[in-house]
């Protein structure tokens, strides 16, 4: 079996962010760039299956779309362990359009588990992987948090309100996965970074698809109003703002 | 033309999320001058759907059949899709939580709409048809034109207050036989607890961090959340180490939630934490630092050591309920 893991190219979480031109784009000065967090737990956890000989995994692929701008988080996804990597090349302008690319590579390329995060911890649109199964007509399975393979069959863990569900469903199939998926992301080590230059980055031009979203405007959020503090001594008197000034208990 | 909501039950009852769906759903119908149609799969009662009529659904289409129990995507999709044709609807909303991230992307596809997802405010403006969401999970928000003529909103849960509006509501009991082979999940064990506040849907979340130290410290957290009614969160950390189940941990990585009032106990607020809390509409910091960066997302502080202030908050809360 063949894994597919679908990797975004974000902000590092700790940036702060700022906007420029008038508050229609990221200014980028200053930004690290890193694989989606949420990705690179699925890239951890398709490896760790890899490893298990008797998993039957046969390899790791990551895909991304975006510019050449992205390459060193591909080339990172590469350095932490993937078999090689696709490039579809094209400004990621709305997610209806990336998983639509996605899709048409999945159509040529068979992969049995298509792995997506949650969400971008940019735009938190939480959709393209939804969008490349049904585009596809397969099914997925979201809020995944542990994957297996039993007997040649994958095993998924979802979380459902209030507890959780073991899950299976015919390959292939989208995986939708959030926490729980692996516990630290795998790092790469030097051996990996070595070895990262020689594998090899398919690159697909894009086919032609139009955005049926557009970003018009950024806002920063309203800052708070400042803190009041209370007395540690003098707990009664939080209950009391609470109940009569903040009317939330 | 209409507004599609799909709502969620529990245990045959609406969840909150539900009643705020449709009163979103109820503004922006105000706003087109049309009419709300609620959907509810699985097994709810007529009184209970009738709640639905309070927040303003003028019509409500109850599809209870056992091939639906488990959530399959495809299945699900195909219903939904079938009555937003059928209903001729325009705008569908559905939540931004679980449910709604496997349903909503999947419809959008299906029906070629664009979609807006976790938006907090009924739309700016409805031509262009312009949503606003948050994004950078919480350290900004965007305007967005949906183009599509069909449009799917998945609200942020707690983002938008219930509003009362009586209608007349008719209710529709739809009967459904579906293929079964075009259910493709199969569900092998179901781990479920019932009676317990989800803590997506509480009012108030009581929660702790690192700074309480071990895991048998958690009796007063505990004790709190159940005077107040309150759901039990955790940070990162403390789930990582297990001293907490997975489901508690909030942040960018775990549970986005929004209650109305959020207690952050030995909690040192950084950014991936305030990621998925600071929708709160009031947060309560309890830490022995005065520099911890939770105090500036907090509305209400104290600085203090949290074993010395969380008894004598508890006997507060004793004291305001006798
Ligand atoms: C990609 C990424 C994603 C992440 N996602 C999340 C996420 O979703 N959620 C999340 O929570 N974290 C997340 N983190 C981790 C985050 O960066 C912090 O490490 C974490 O939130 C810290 O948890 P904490 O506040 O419990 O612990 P600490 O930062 O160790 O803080 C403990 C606090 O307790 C206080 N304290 C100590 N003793 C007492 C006492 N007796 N009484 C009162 N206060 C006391 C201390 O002053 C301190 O402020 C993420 C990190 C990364 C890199
Ligand atoms: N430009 C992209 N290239 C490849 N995969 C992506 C891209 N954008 C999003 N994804 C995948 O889709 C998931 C959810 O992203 P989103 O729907 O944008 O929040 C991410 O975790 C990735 O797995």
């Amino acid at each position: 079996m063949k894994i597919l893991v679908c990797i975004s190219n974000v902000p590092d979480t700790t940036t702060k962010i700022k906007f420029a031109e008038g508050n229609t784009l990221i200014d980028t000065t200053g930004i690290q760039w890193v694989i989606n967090p949420w990705d690179e737990l699925s890239l951890t956890r398709a490896l760790e299956l890899k490893d298990d000989a008797a998993s039957g995994i046969k390899s790791v692929t990551v895909l991304h779309v975006g510019t050449a701008t992205s390459e060193p988080t591909i080339r990172k996804a590469l350095a932490i362990g993937a078999d090689d990597a696709i490039r579809v090349n094209a400004e990621s302008s709305d997610s209806w359009f990336v998983a639509f690319q996605i899709a048409e590579v999945v159509k040529k390329e068979q992969f049995d588990i298509i792995m997506c995060g949650i969400e971008s911890s940019d735009y938190n649109g939480s959709v393209v992987g939804g969008m490349i199964s049904e585009f596809l007509g397969i099914p997925s399975v979201s809020a995944v948090s542990g994957i297996r393979i039993e007997n040649g069959q994958p095993v998924m863990t979802r979380e459902i309100d209030g507890g959780k569900e073991v899950v299976t469903v015919p390959v292939p199939f989208v995986a939708i996965v959030q926490k729980g998926i692996a516990k630290e992301p795998r790092i790469a080590a030097m051996r990996g970074i070595m070895m990262a230059r020689s594998k090899p980055v398919k690159l697909v031009e894009p086919v032609a698809v139009e955005p049926l979203t557009e970003i018009v405007v950024f806002e920063k959020p309203t800052p708070r109003a400042a803190c009041k503090y209370i007395d540690a001594d003098n707990p009664a008197q939080l209950i009391d703002l609470l109940q009569n000034e903040a009317k939330v208990i | 033309m209409s507004i599609l909501v799909y709502t969620e039950n529990w245990d045959g009852k609406f969840k909150k999320l539900s009643f705020e769906l449709v009163s979103y759903a109820t503004g922006i119908a105000e706003m087109l001058n049309t009419t709300v149609t609620a959907v509810s799969i699985g097994k709810v009662d007529e009184n209970e759907l009738r709640k639905l009529g309070n927040f303003g659904a003028n019509k409500i289409i109850s599809i209870n059949n056992d091939q639906l129990i488990a959530l399959d995507s495809q299945s699900y999709t195909s219903v939904i899709s079938e009555i937003t044709q059928k209903e001729g609807a325009e705008v569908i909303i559905i939540s931004n939580n679980n449910t709604g991230k496997a349903l909503a992307p999947r419809l959008s596809v299906r029906l070629k709409a664009g979609i807006g997802s976790g938006v907090s405010r009924l739309p700016l403006n409805l031509n262009p048809f312009t949503v606003y969401k948050k994004v950078f999970s919480g350290n900004g928000y965007a305007h967005v034109v949906l183009k599509s003529d069909v449009k799917i909103i998945t609200l942020a849960q707690n983002s938008f207050d219930l509003v009362e509006t009586l209608n007349n509501t008719v209710i529709e009991n739809v009967e459904l036989t579906i293929d079964g082979s075009s259910l493709k999940t199969a569900v092998k064990d179901v781990q479920k607890q019932t009676g317990k506040i989800l803590l997506t849907d509480a009012e108030i979340v009581v929660s702790g961090g690192r700074g309480m130290k071990s895991p048998d410290n958690w009796g007063p957290i505990e004790e709190l959340a159940g005077l107040l009614g309150a759901a039990t969160a955790c940070s990162r950390p403390v789930s990582d180490e297990g001293w907490r189940p997975i489901g508690e941990h909030t942040g960018q990585t775990g549970k986005v939630i929004a209650p109305n009032l959020y207690i952050a106990v030995g909690i040192s607020g950084a950014i991936q934490h305030l990621a998925g809390i600071s929708g709160s509409k009031c947060i309560v910091a309890i830490n022995t630092d005065k520099d911890a960066p939770i105090f500036e997302a907090a509305d209400y502080g104290i600085v203090g050591d949290a074993f010395k202030v969380l008894p004598k908050l508890i006997e507060a809360v004793k004291e305001m309920k006798s």
